[in-house]
C-alpha cells in the first residue's frame, strides 16, 4: 500500500533557503511527521524539525503543510492525492532558526507581559470552592497546547510585522479572557486589553479559530466576549452610569503590565 | 530560543509566494461578495422605489418599510401614525428604523468578519497574505466605533417589537378579523428568524450572562446564557438566512402589491 | 565563533527538566531565595509532563470521604509490590493532598464535585475515587499551572530587581550532556556542561548543586508512548557523575497502546478509558481479565461482570474490576491473550468503552482520546472498540535518593520525577506519578536550597580537564569523516530492547542482548553526522546513544540478575514473586568504562507502616523471619526505627 510521495521542503536557515525536492515512502496511517521522520532518517539527517508527543498534544510539530498552518503530527498522509506534490515549510510569522524549527521567543515574552492568576489572597489552597459550571469557559482555553498556529496565522503580526510590539495575538488575549473568566481572580485586565495586548487590532477574521488544532473557538469564546467587556467597560454610558449609582464595590483594580517601561 | 545573547539577527524564511495553499480559498470572498452585492443592490432599490410596501387588504407590511412613519406613507401603514411630514422621496420611509437596522448589521461581529475578509481582503483567507501596507485594526477611528454595536442592539430589539406587531397585523383578514394567507406565515417564518438572529447577537451573549463571573450564583442568567449560547453558535447561518428571508418577505409583499400576483389566503 | 568557545553562567541551583519534577523543584529553590536555572531539551512547557492524561493522585477524599493518607500508602505499597522505598510511599501519600492544592492557588481549574471541591476519578489500583483530573488532560494543566507560575515569579522579579530573569531563568532547547565536578578537594558537583540546540554552542552552568528531573528512559524500546526526550539522560548523567541507580529491572509496560495504524503503535491509550468503564475483550468476546486475577489480589477484585458493574455505581459493597487491577497484571494478561491466539487483526486486544456508556459521556470524559483516535486511527471510539496493546511507558528505576531531601549519594546532586528511584517499587500505579512530581520535586528543591546554605568556603569550581573532555565528547560525532548514520544504531537498538529485553524476558534472550549492547557500543563509538552544530538532530540522536546504551546496560544486567517475576519485571523462567527476592534492590554503577551490578538491602518499613496491612496480607510478600520480627505489634524494634530513612 505504501508510494512514493513528492516532497518539496524549505530548507535553510536565517540567511536564505529554499524549497527542495525529495521522494519518500509513505505507509498506510501515517501522518506527515513520519514521513518527514524516513525522510531525516534516510536522506537528511541534519532535517531540522520539532516534536515530541506525536499525538497533538505538546504542540511542538507547527508547520505549514501545503500553505496550511497545522500539526505534522496529526495531518495524515491520506488526506493528500499520491500524485501531488506536499509542501512543507516553516511557520512564517516567525524567525526561522533552520529547516521547519523557527524562534518562537515573541510568544513566551507575550506571555510574560500578561498579569497573572490574581486570588482573594486571604483564600489558603485547599480552600478553594468553585463550581464546574464557572471553570468551564476558562477550561476550554486552558486546553491550549500553545502550538502558535493561531499566532502564528492571525494576520495582524503575519503580515504586518511592525504590530508585534503592541499585539499579544489570540493566543495570549485568550490568556487574558481565561483569567477574565477564572472564578476566583480578581484582577482587571480590561483596559489593558485594550491599552496594552491590542484587542482593537483583532478585526475578528476568525483565523485563529479555524488553524487551531485544539478546536478552541478562540474568536467566538475568548476574543468577541473580552471585546464585548471591554466595550461594556470602557464604552458604555449607561454600564458606567449604572456602576456610579449602585456603588458596588470596585475589583481589585488594574494590574501593572509586567515589563512595561 | 533566543538565550545565545550574540546570536546573529534572526529573520523570518523568505518565502516570495503570496500564499502556498493549493485549495480554493479564494472562493468563499468571492460568493460573500457577490451575495452582498446582490442583496445590498436589491434593498437600496427597494428602500428608493417608495410604493408596493404595503397591502392594505391583508395589512402586509414589508420590513423595510417599518415603522412608517412619513407623512408620504400609505395610510394604515404605520401603527406609530406618521409623525413625520412628508420627507423628500431620497430619504426612505422608514430611515428612523433602517438607520439602526443597517448599523447594527454593519456592526454584527459576523458580518465585519464577512466584508473584512471578502471587500476589504484583510485577510482575504487565512495564511494569504493581504494587499495593505499598513494595518491597525478597530483600534481607531472609524473603525473603533464597531465597539458601538451594543447600543445597535438595545435599539434593534425594540424595532424587532415592532416587526413583530408587523406580523401579528398581517394575521388579520380584510374584515379586520383572524384570517391568515402566505404572506402572513412568510411575515410570521421572516419575523421568526429575525428574532433568532437579534437574539443570537453576540452584545446578547454578553449582556445575558457572559460578563457574569459566577454562572453559578445567578441560575436563571446561566440558564438564559447555555440558549443564547447554543443560538449564538448558529449566528453566522441565521445572518444569512435572515437576509434571504427578508428578500424573501419584501418580494412576495411587492408582488402582491403591486398586483402581479395574488396572496394565497388559507383563512378570511 | 570558535568551536569550543563556551558561554559560562553561575546559579546557586540548576534544574535539569522542565516537566513536573523540574518546575517544582525551581519554584522552591527560587522561592527560597536560591538563583536557579531551569534547562530543557524542549521548548519551554512541552515537557513529557504535558502528555500525562490520567490525573494527579492525592488522597484528598473529596468524592469519597473513606480516602486517607494511610489507604493511600497501602495501595501504593501493593502496587509496587512491596518494593517500594516505604519512606518515599509515606512521604508521597502525606503530601501529595496539599500539592495539589497548591496547583489550584496558582491558577490551575481541575474538574469539580457538585460542592465545589477538586473531582477525583478512579484508577487501577487506588481503592478509592482518587486522581485529581481535568477531563483527560491532566499533564498538560499541571505543567501549564506550573509554567505560569514559573512566569509570576518572574513577573515579580521583573518588579522588584528590574529582570525578569534575575533569579530565575529558563534555558530552552538546551541539552546537558555532563555533569562537571569540583577539580579540587572533594568529588562534589560544580555544575553541568551542554550546548544550545539552536545553535550548536556549548555552555557551562556553574552551580553547587544539581537536581535532575529529566524523566525516563522510554526511547530505548522500540513500541513506547514516550517521546524522542526520553533517552535516559538524566539516568546516565548521574551514573557518570558516580550516582547509583537502582531497581532498573522494573520498566512499566501499558496495557493499552495503541497498535494501529503502524505510525501511531505505542501511544497511548489512558487508563481513565478502563476507570470509566471500557472493558478489555478478545476476539472471541469474553472479558477475559477474570481469569486473570493473581492470589494476592482475590479479595479485592470482582469475581462476576455483574458485581463488577455495579461496582461503578455502587463502590462500597461491591468490588472492583479487575480491568483496574494494577498495570503490569494487566499487560501480562493481554499478551497471554495475544500469544494463545485471542488477539485482534491487527495484534492486539479489544478496549470497548463504546457499548458501555452514552456517546455524550465518552465525549465529554474522555475527549482527547476520541480526538486522538479519530484523527490517527479513523476509528469512532463512541462506535466502536478501540484496538490496544502493551508499550513502554515509565520506568520505576532510577536515581538512588534519600527520600526527604532528594539527595543522591554526590555530594549537590539531586533528583526528582521519573529519573529518580525507589518510590514505586517494582510498578508505578497510574496518576501516583504526577503526585511523586510534585511532593519530590518540591523536597528536591528544598534539599538543594539548604545544601546551598551549608556550603561554607569558596564554591566548587569545575576542573577545567572535566571541562576540555565534554567539549571533545560532544564534538567527535561530526568530526568522524565516515561512519554509520546513528538513526539506524537508534532504531536498532530500540528493536533489540522491545525483543530482548521486553515485557517478558528470558535469560537466554537477555544474554544475547547483552551481548548485542557490547556491539552497538562499538557502533555508537563510530557513527558520523552531516552538517553543522546549529539545530542538528542527527547531532542530537548521535550524542543521546551514549545515554541510551548506559540504560539499555543497566536494565539487561538487572534483568538477568533477578530470578523472579514482580511488578514491571516478568521472567518466563522465574515466573513466581520470591520473598527473598522482595528484601534485594539491584544497584547499578558505573566503574570507569564498566557498568556493575550489586545486591543492597530495601530499607524497611517502619513498624507503624507495617500496622496498616493485614498479616495475612504481609505473609503473600514477606519471608518467614520478617514476619517473625515484626510479630509483636508493640515495642517498636531499634533497628527498623534507624532505618526509616534511606
Ligand atoms: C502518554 C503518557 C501519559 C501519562 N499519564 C500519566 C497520568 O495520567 N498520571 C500520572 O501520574 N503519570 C502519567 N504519566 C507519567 C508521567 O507523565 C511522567 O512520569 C512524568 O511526567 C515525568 O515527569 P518528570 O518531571 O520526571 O519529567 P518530564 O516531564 O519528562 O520532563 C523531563 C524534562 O527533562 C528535560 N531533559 C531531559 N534530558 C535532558 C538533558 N539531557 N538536558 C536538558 N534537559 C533534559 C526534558 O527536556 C524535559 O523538560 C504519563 C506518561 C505518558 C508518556
Ligand atoms: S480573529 Fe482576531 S486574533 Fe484571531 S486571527 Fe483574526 S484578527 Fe487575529
Ligand atoms: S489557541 Fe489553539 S492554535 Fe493557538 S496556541 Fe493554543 S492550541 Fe495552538
Ligand atoms: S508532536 Fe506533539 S503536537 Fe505534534
Ligand atoms: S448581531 Fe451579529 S454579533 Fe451582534
Amino acid at each position: 500500500m505504501g508510494y512514493m510521495a513528492a516532497l518539496k521542503v524549505w530548507r535553510g536557515d536565517a540567511g536564505s533557503g529554499a524549497l527542495t525536492d525529495y521522494k519518500v515512502e509513505v505507509n498506510e496511517g501515517e501522518v506527515v511527521l513520519d514521513v518527514l521522520h524516513r525522510l531525516q532518517a534516510t536522506q537528511a539527517g541534519d532535517l531540522a524539525l520539532r516534536w515530541n508527543c506525536k499525538a497533538g498534544k505538546c504542540g511542538s510539530c507547527s508547520m505549514e503543510i501545503n500553505g496550511r498552518p497545522r500539526l505534522g503530527c496529526m495531518t495524515r498522509m491520506s488526506t493528500f492525492d499520491p500524485a501531488d506534490t506536499l509542501t512543507i515549510t516553516p511557520m512564517r510569522t516567525f524567525p526561522v532558526i533552520r529547516d521547519l524549527v523557527t524562534d518562537v521567543s515573541f510568544n513566551y515574552a507575550k506571555a510574560r507581559s500578561i498579569p497573572s492568576f490574581t486570588p482573594d489572597p486571604s483564600i489558603k489552597p485547599g480552600e478553594f470552592r468553585m463550581q464546574q459550571e464557572d471553570v468551564n469557559r476558562s477550561q476550554e482555553f486552558r486546553k491550549c497546547i500553545e502550538c502558535y498556529l493561531c499566532q502564528n496565522t492571525c494576520h495582524v503580526i503575519r503580515d504586518h510585522a511592525e504590530n508585534e510590539a503592541p499585539f499579544a495575538g489570540p493566543r495570549f488575549l485568550m490568556r487574558v479572557a481565561e483569567l477574565e473568566m477564572h472564578p476566583c481572580d480578581e484582577a482587571d485586565r480590561r483596559d489593558i486589553a485594550q491599552d496594552d495586548f491590542g484587542l482593537g487590532y483583532c478585526n475578528i477574521t476568525k483565523c485563529c479559530t479555524e488553524v487551531c488544532p485544539e478546536h478552541i473557538k478562540i474568536t467566538d469564546n475568548a476574543l468577541i466576549p473580552l471585546k464585548e467587556r471591554v466595550a461594556g467597560h470602557k464604552y458604555d454610558p449607561l454600564v458606567w452610569l449604572g456602576s456610579k449609582i449602585s456603588r458596588r464595590p470596585a475589583k481589585a483594580g488594574t494590574p501593572a503590565v509586567p515589563g512595561k517601561r | 530560543m533566543t538565550q545565545v545573547s550574540d546570536a546573529p539577527a534572526r529573520t523570518r524564511a523568505q518565502i516570495s509566494e503570496r500564499t502556498l495553499r493549493k485549495d480554493r480559498w479564494w472562493q468563499a470572498p468571492v460568493v460573500v461578495v457577490t451575495l452582498l452585492t446582490i442583496w445590498l443592490t436589491y434593498a437600496t432599490v427597494r428602500v428608493f422605489t417608495g410604493h408596493w410596501y404595503y397591502v392594505p387588504k391583508y395589512h402586509y407590511l414589508t420590513p423595510f418599510y417599518s415603522p412608517c412613519v412619513s407623512g408620504e406613507c400609505v395610510p394604515g401603514s404605520s401603527t406609530l401614525g406618521h409623525w413625520i411630514p412628508a420627507i423628500p422621496p431620497i430619504i426612505p420611509y422608514a430611515f428612523v428604523s433602517l438607520v439602526f437596522v443597517l448599523g447594527f448589521r454593519l456592526t454584527c461581529y459576523y458580518y465585519r468578519r464577512a466584508y473584512y475578509r471578502a471587500f476589504w481582503q484583510s485577510p482575504p483567507s487565512c495564511a494569504v497574505r493581504e494587499p495593505h501596507a499598513k494595518y491597525t485594526g478597530e483600534t481607531r477611528f472609524p473603525l473603533i466605533m464597531q465597539n458601538l454595536h451594543r447600543y445597535f442592539f438595545y435599539v434593534v430589539i425594540v424595532i424587532s417589537v415592532l416587526n413583530t406587531w408587523d406580523v401579528a397585523q398581517a394575521f388579520r383578514g380584510p374584515d379586520g378579523n383572524f384570517g391568515f394567507g402566505l404572506g402572513s406565515l412568510i411575515m410570521l417564518a421572516n419575523v421568526v428568524l429575525l428574532w433568532c438572529y437579534t437574539l443570537s447577537c453576540h452584545s446578547c451573549r454578553h449582556i445575558t450572562g457572559g460578563r457574569l463571573k459566577h454562572f453559578s450564583r445567578h441560575p436563571i442568567r446561566y440558564w438564559a446564557w447555555t440558549k443564547v449560547s447554543w443560538l449564538n453558535a448558529r449566528h453566522m447561518q441565521l445572518a444569512w438566512t435572515t437576509l434571504g428571508t427578508l428578500m424573501l418577505t419584501d418580494l412576495y409583499i411587492m408582488l402582491v402589491a403591486s398586483g402581479a400576483i395574488s396572496d394565497l389566503r388559507f383563512f378570511n | 565563533m570558535s568551536s569550543t568557545e563556551i558561554e559560562r553562567h553561575s546559579y546557586d541551583v540548576v534544574v535539569i527538566g522542565a516537566g513536573g519534577s523540574g518546575l517544582r523543584a525551581a519554584i522552591e529553590a527560587r522561592a527560597r531565595g536560591k538563583k536557579t536555572a531551569i534547562i530543557s531539551k524542549s521548548l519551554f512547557g512541552k515537557a513529557h509532563t504535558v502528555m500525562a492524561e490520567g490525573g494527579a493522585a492525592a488522597a484528598m477524599g473529596n468524592v469519597n470521604p473513606n480516602d486517607n493518607w494511610q489507604v493511600h500508602f497501602r495501595d501504593t505499597m501493593r502496587g509496587g509490590k512491596f518494593l517500594n522505598n516505604p519512606r518515599m510511599a509515606e512521604l508521597h501519600a502525606k503530601e501529595a493532598p496539599d500539592r495539589v492544592w497548591e496547583l489550584e492557588a496558582w491558577g490551575a481549574l481541575f474538574d469539580r464535585t457538585k460542592d465545589g471541591k477538586i473531582s477525583q476519578r478512579n484508577f487501577g489500583g487506588h481503592e478509592y475515587p482518587r486522581l485529581a483530573h481535568v477531563g483527560d488532560r491532566t499533564g498538560l494543566e499541571m505543567i501549564r499551572t506550573l509554567q505560569q507560575r514559573v512566569v509570576a515569579l518572574q513577573q515579580a522579579d521583573s518588579a522588584e530587581l528590574g529582570d525578569p530573569e534575575a533569579m530565575i531563568r529558563v534555558f530552552a532547547e538546551t541539552t546537558i550532556t555532563r555533569l562537571v565536578k569540583d577539580g579540587t578537594g572533594a568529588p562534589r558537583i560544580a555544575g553541568a556542561f551542554g550546548y544550545f540546540r539552536d545553535t550548536g554552542r556549548f555552555v557551562l552552568f556553574e552551580a553547587p548543586t544539581v537536581v535532575l528531573a529529566t524523566g525516563g528512559i522510554g526511547r530505548t524500546f522500540k513500541v513506547t508512548s514516550n517521546s524522542w526526550e526520553y533517552s535516559g539522560d538524566g539516568h546516565a548523567l548521574a551514573l557518570l557523575a558516580g550516582a547509583d541507580l537502582i531497581n532498573m529491572e522494573f520498566v512499566q509496560f501499558h496495557p493499552t497502546g495503541m497498535v494501529w495504524p503502524p505510525s501511531v503503535r505505542g501511544i497511548l491509550v489512558t487508563e481513565s478509558v478502563r476507570g470509566d468503564g471500557g472493558v478489555l475483550r478478545n476476539s472471541e468476546g469474553n472479558r477475559f481479565m477474570f481469569d486473570y486475577v493473581p492470589d494476592v489480589f482475590r479479595a479485592q477484585y470482582a469475581e462476576t461482570e455483574e458485581e463488577a458493574d455495579r461496582w461503578y455505581t455502587d463502590p462500597d459493597h461491591n468490588r472492583r474490576p479487575p480491568e483496574l487491577l494494577p498495570r503490569d497484571e494487566v499487560a501480562r494478561s493481554i499478551n497471554s491473550e495475544i500469544k494463545a491466539g485471542r488477539g485482534s487483526p491487527h495484534g492486539g486486544v479489544f478496549l470497548d468503552i463504546a457499548s458501555r456508556r452514552p456517546a455524550e459521556e465518552i465525549l465529554r470524559r474522555l475527549p482527547s482520546m476520541y480526538h486522538q483516535f479519530i484523527e490517527l486511527a479513523d476509528v469512532d471510539i463512541t462506535k466502536q472498540p478501540m484496538e490496544i496493546g502493551p508499550t513502554c511507558h515509565y520506568v520505576m528505576g532510577g536515581v538512588e535518593v534519600d527520600p526527604d531531601t532528594a539527595a543522591t549519594d554526590v555530594p549537590g546532586l539531586f533528583a526528582a520525577g521519573e529519573v529518580s528511584g525507589g518510590m514505586h517499587g517494582s510498578n508505578r500505579l497510574g496518576g501516583n506519578s504526577l503526585s511523586d512530581l510534585l511532593v519530590f520535586g518540591k523536597r528536591a528543591g528544598e534539599g538543594a536550597a539548604e545544601y546551598v546554605d551549608s556550603l561554607s568556603g569558596p564554591r566548587p569550581a569545575a576542573s577545567a580537564a572535566s571541562v576540555d573532555a565534554a567539549v571533545a565528547e560532544a564534538l567527535a560525532p561530526l568530526e568522524r569523516a565516515e561512519g554509520e548514520n546513528p538513526y539506524t544504531v537508534h532504531g536498532e537498538l530500540q528493536q533489540t530492547m522491545n525483543d530482548l529485553v521486553g515485557l517478558i524476558r528470558r535469560e537466554t534472550e537477555v544474554k544475547q542482548a547483552l551481548t548485542e549492547l557490547e556491539k552497538f557500543r562499538e557502533r555508537a563509538a563510530r557513527v558520523s553526522v552531516p552538517g553543522g552544530r546549529a539545530y542538528n538532530p542527527g547531532w542530537h540522536v548521535a550524542l543521546d546513544l551514549r545515554n541510551m546504551l548506559l540504560v539499555a546496560e543497566c536494565v539487561a544486567q538487572a534483568a538477568l540478575e533477578r530470578q523472579e517475576s514482580r511488578g514491571g519485571h516478568t521472567r518466563e523462567d522465574y515466573p513466581a514473586m520470591s520473598a527473598e527476592w522482595r528484601k534485594v534492590n539491584l544497584v547499578c554503577a558505573l566503574t570507569g568504562d564498566t557498568v556493575s551490578l550489586t545486591r543492597k538491602p530495601l530499607p524497611a518499613m517502619r513498624l507503624d507502616l507495617l500496622a496498616l496491612f493485614e498479616t495475612a496480607e504481609l505473609k503473600k510478600y514477606m519471608t518467614e523471619e520478617e514476619l517473625a520480627g515484626i510479630a509483636p505489634p508493640s515495642a517498636p524494634s531499634a533497628d527498623a526505627v534507624s532505618e526509616e530513612g534511606h
